[in-house]
């Protein structure tokens, strides 16, 4: 074995080589995202992913030696969901004034996400076990992971379809909310938190701190609420 | 930095005992979230003339941190990957039921979320 290949032995195992792909990764999809003037479609989330799977493909890397690496990436998402409670403590006096909005909003936007959904996929001839892993996908992946495996369904798919509508909806708010001409950042944020969980914060954080803690507030409180409907919802389709 | 790094952590572990310990189902650091929440009003209750959380450091960091959330998702995002045969298995059904359920549910939220707060002024005023 010669000199070169035993370095990438050593490196491509290490936690190191991973982590620093993930950040380069991102700052390149970022660099790319601005230069489109962050255009939806040059999502950063998607262009930095692409930009990995890629290259784990190009060098038969697999995704546990990958997430060995990007783990520490992946760790932050706790205390950042923690932080929520800065911007929201900071804007508690809007939110005081919009609890009539929230709750009405919560209550429509949270059986809309779980029941269409459900009845999308089952239109479409999708079999039970893909119907109990899209039903929570609106929620943060770990309070959905918990609601699929209660009901016999995979976590680990509950996940993937989470990132996935995560993703769909950082994509689509902006140019829905243009074109349904929604400018409130409370309104867009919380619709943006409600329906796409963590990935719609980042993107509402964008628009500002405001719509940042709207959709905050509505991450947590559609966790409660889909963890609730959830399972009397999957009853029809059993 | 260090203090409101470990601040933070120190929120979510307690969280996290909390959650396995009393078998609470909400993931820990969203007990964390509503611990810290509750630890800034009990912090302006007792001290009248503390520094807004938005001025100081730890409010910075927060910035910091929520400034780049996209950022920490990219690792999950890498593996979907791994659930790629779903994909392509029942895909279109798949794709059809995210693609539209998404769509449906930030539409209706934002307009239902609109049209109450347009009530509420309109009631108040």
């Amino acid at each position: 074995m010669n000199a070169s290949s035993s370095l990438w032995v050593y490196l491509s195992a290490s936690p190191l080589l991973w982590l620093t792909a993930t950040m380069v990764a991102f700052v390149i999809a970022d660099a790319i995202a601005k230069k489109f003037n962050r255009h939806p479609v040059a999502n950063p989330v998607v262009v930095a992913v692409v930009l990995l799977v890629v290259l784990l493909k190009l060098t038969g890397t697999s995704y546990e030696t990958y997430f060995n690496g990007a783990q520490f990436v992946h760790f932050l998402l706790g205390p950042a969901i923690v932080a929520l409670a800065i911007p929201l403590y900071e804007n508690r006096h809007i939110v005081a004034r919009s609890v009539l909005p929230i709750m009405a909003a919560l209550l429509v936007g949270s059986v809309v996400a779980s029941s269409s959904a459900v009845l999308l996929g089952w239109a479409m001839g999708a079999p039970f076990n893909i119907l109990v892993a899209l039903a929570p996908k609106s929620v943060t992946a770990g309070i959905a992971m918990g609601i699929a495996r209660e009901l016999g369904g995979e976590p680990s798919l509950a996940a993937t379809f989470v990132l996935a509508t995560g993703i769909l909806g950082g994509i689509m708010v902006f140019p829905l909310m243009r074109l349904l001409r929604i400018k409130d950042d409370r309104a867009v944020g919380f619709a943006a938190g409600l329906a796409s969980h963590g990935l719609g914060t980042a993107v509402a954080f964008q628009m500002s701190p405001l719509a940042g803690s709207f959709a905050g507030i509505a991450l947590g409180l559609n966790g409660l609420m889909t963890a609730l409907i959830v399972p009397v919802l999957i009853r029809f389709f059993g | 930095m260090i203090l409101s790094f470990t601040a933070l952590l120190i929120c979510q572990l307690i969280g996290e005992v909390l959650a396995r310990g009393l078998h609470i189902p909400v993931p820990g650091p969203v007990l964390g979230f509503a611990l810290l929440f509750g630890a800034l009003v009990l912090r302006d209750r007792l001290f009248k003339a503390a520094t807004p959380v938005s001025e100081s450091e730890f409010g910075a960091f927060a910035k910091v941190l929520l400034g780049s959330l996209s950022l920490l998702f990219i690792p999950a995002g890498v593996g979907i990957v791994s659930n790629f045969q779903v994909f392509s298995d029942y895909g279109l059904a798949v794709g059809v039921a995210l693609i539209g359920s998404t769509a449906l549910t930030l539409a209706l939220t934002a307009l239902v979320f609109g049209w109450f707060s347009k009530a509420e002024s309109a009631g108040s005023a």
